[in-house]
């Protein structure tokens, strides 16, 4: 954590725009360079900005989230879309498109929503790794004198 | 197409999600584990009457022709590898119901378990050289968080040397798989089995085979690359120890029979001299250091490295003989050395030490316990009617069929100091005074004991039943040789080199 004026300006600034700039990516990625794990990167980016200039307790209060979860709810909604294919009687995965596209996104099939999924669970899993590095300090705080003998795991957040 | 194998990939990946959102209720998170594992226990008992009936099966993910993408297939190896995981990964939960505390349960215990297995079961039916690396990945990923899952400091320390090990074999087999696409120009296993029989530079393949003889043979824990596996595997909780003991170093060797039994058969006869040597080196050196060990756990991990050896000499071998020995000897071995694990860590669990000189008395304490180690020692040391006789037979009969006479003769005897190291643990753990007050001590539940009982049941039906078994062992080793008829079954009749011609000329 920094306590630069500057950059907490500009973290705060950036957080709404890089978030919005993540969901372009996924969205722009199915034709074009972009998807949902560089969309995923780029949002847990903007987060990780913000542990950075507010630290970890900030940034955990200004979105509450169990990014487990994320992670998980991500990995169950793509397999999903993946099943679509299965229950039609395809390899799983085969992809399945919509025929008229739609205004302002274009064409949506299953491997958008696949990336959708992709998306959620690189956030999670990005965003957790980097809150349990930078909540480090005070859950293992260093200390001279013997290690203590019962070591809290993680978070239960 | 066979659709359905996706199946036991998507069930334990579900499975493992919803687990991990209902992590803090335990009692769902558990029945959830318990069912994701009886269906791949019952999707791998059907997969493995489907091959033996019907053959090969075979698709193709996302619906992209083979080899352009990746392709899944079974065939007899994999569907004992898959039943096994299944088996094994269902009594470590039913164990681990009984030893492990809450706190370790709720923190993902169950998700990384289904991880794992999902790992296990999807390098088990890929038929892509590439997505095997992946595979590989995430079952160890899986791996590493179980291994550290208290987070004790004994812990992290035989974590790490597991990871660095296993990190260093993961990029061997990454090199071995670029340079392999750079000689052939494909990862399909069916199109490299097609295109590598027929390449005209032999001895640059040979080179890129030693990368994945290095990867997996560190991974199988093979001689030199073994020492990881002793300082590591007895740290975790016991069930998970049992598990790692029984599956982990097994998936090496399963990618060793299916890399060099398939993907680079032609340099298997090339190799051949050095894979015995590797796998006669790795049996001594097991079961020396067994000898000098007084930790139960740790005399079985030593003991690994000396059966992984077994298993290296049917491949070593090379012929459908040693390959078919070597999968009944690895079948057999993967039951019993969890049953050993889990006998021997109920013993430390009632006792709490598994030091050899502090426990003792629990033949007259735990008599059915008793019975349960000697069947499975028995087993592992191959005293006939049990399950290890015949996997050992077979190698042994391969091997004097073939005249390699030094690697019988020290199959034959590190038996003997098998024997030795099994007696060893049965006289200090099981024969001899108590160490203490043994009337406080907890007494086994059924809970703790049911998980040994199943395996040492399914041991001696593989031993009773061992005609069948045989028999689908020589179906398993057939078909992991058969590399024309893998092209025919993954590409078509023509071949992958037919395929590809065809869509270039579009």
């Amino acid at each position: 954590m920094y306590e630069s004026m500057i950059l907490r300006t500009i973290a705060r600034l950036m957080l709404p725009l890089l978030l919005l700039l993540s969901l372009f990516m996924v969205v722009r990625g199915h034709h074009l360079p972009g998807g949902g794990f560089v969309g995923g990167l780029l949002a847990s980016a903007a987060i990780i900005l913000q542990i950075v200039a507010f630290g970890p307790d900030y940034a955990r209060e200004i979105i509450p989230v169990n990014y487990l979860r994320v992670a998980a709810t991500g990995v169950g909604f793509a397999a999903c879309w993946g099943l679509l294919a299965l229950v039609q009687g395809q390899p799983f995965m085969a992809a399945r498109w919509l025929d008229t596209p739609i205004p302002g996104i274009g064409k949506l099939g299953t491997p958008v929503m696949f990336d959708i999924g992709v998306y959620l669970t690189v956030i999670g899993v990005t965003t957790q790794l980097a809150l349990v590095l930078a909540e480090e300090p005070t859950l293992y705080p260093l200390r001279r004198s013997p290690p203590p003998q019962t070591e809290p795991m993680a978070p239960e957040a | 197409m066979a659709h359905h194998l996706f199946l036991p990939l998507i069930v334990p990946l579900f499975s493992a999600g919803v687990a991990t959102l209902i992590s803090q209720r335990l009692a769902w998170a558990r029945v959830i584990a318990v069912a994701a594992t009886l269906f791949n226990l019952g999707y791998g008992t059907w997969l493995l009457v489907t091959v033996a009936t019907t053959g090969r099966q075979v698709t193709q993910g996302g619906g992209w022709v083979a080899p352009f993408g990746i392709t899944l297939m079974a065939d007899g190896l994999s569907a004992i590898m898959l039943f096994l995981t299944a088996l094994l990964t269902l009594v470590t939960i039913l164990f681990s119901f009984a030893t492990i505390d809450a706190r370790q349960e709720r923190f993902y215990y169950y998700p990384l378990l289904l991880l794992l297995m999902f790992g296990c079961s999807g390098a088990f039916l890929t038929g892509d050289l590439f997505n095997l690396y992946v595979w590989f990945e995430i079952l160890l990923v899986a791996s590493f968080g179980l291994i550290t899952l208290g987070g004790s400091r004994a812990q992290l320390e035989g974590g790490l040397k597991y990871v660095v090990l296993n990190l260093f074999a993961s990029l061997c087999f990454l090199v071995g798989a670029g340079l392999v696409y750079g000689v052939a120009g494909t990862l399909n296993m069916a199109h490299l089995a097609e295109r590598l029989n027929a390449i005209q530079e032999p001895t640059l393949v040979t080179a890129v085979a030693g990368f994945f003889l290095i990867a997996f043979g560190g991974k199988a824990a093979l001689a030199p690359l073994f020492f990881w596996l002793p300082t590591s595997y007895h740290t975790p909780s016991i069930a998970v120890t049992a598990l790692f003991g029984g599956l982990l170093s097994k998936v090496g060797i399963y990618a060793l029979y299916r890399v060099f039994g398939t993907v680079f058969q032609s340099e298997l006869g090339r190799l051949a001299p050095l894979i015995l040597a590797v796998a006669g080196v790795t049996m001594v050196v097991g079961v020396i250091g067994a000898m000098a060990q007084v930790n139960v756990r740790r005399i079985l991990a030593f003991h690994i490295v000396s059966q992984v050896g077994y298993m290296a000499m049917g491949l070593g071998l090379a012929s459908v003989a040693g390959l078919t020995a070597g999968i009944l000897f690895m079948a057999h071995n993967i039951v019993v050395k969890t049953a050993l694990f889990l006998i021997g860590g109920a013993a430390e669990h009632l006792t709490g030490s598994g030091e050899l000189k502090q426990m003792g008395g629990m033949a007259r304490r735990e008599p059915f316990l008793a019975v349960l180690w000697l069947l499975a020692s028995f087993a592992l040391v191959g005293i006939p009617p049990l399950s290890g006789f015949f996997g050992k037979l077979g190698l042994i009969q391969a091997g004097v069929a073939q005249e390699q006479w030094l690697i019988v003769g020290v199959a034959a005897g590190v038996s003997l100091f098998t024997l030795f190291s099994m007696l060893k643990i049965w006289n200090e753990v099981f024969w001899k005074k108590a160490y203490g007050d043994m009337s406080r001590l907890p007494r086994a539940g059924a809970g703790l004991l049911a998980p040994a009982v199943i395996l040492v049941a399914v041991s001696i039906a593989l031993g009773l039943g061992a005609a069948p078994a045989l028999e689908y062992s020589v179906l398993a080793a057939e078909q992991t040789l058969d590399t024309v008829g893998l092209a025919r079954d993954v590409c078509g009749a023509g071949g992958c080199d037919a395929v590809e011609l065809a869509v270039a000329r579009e």
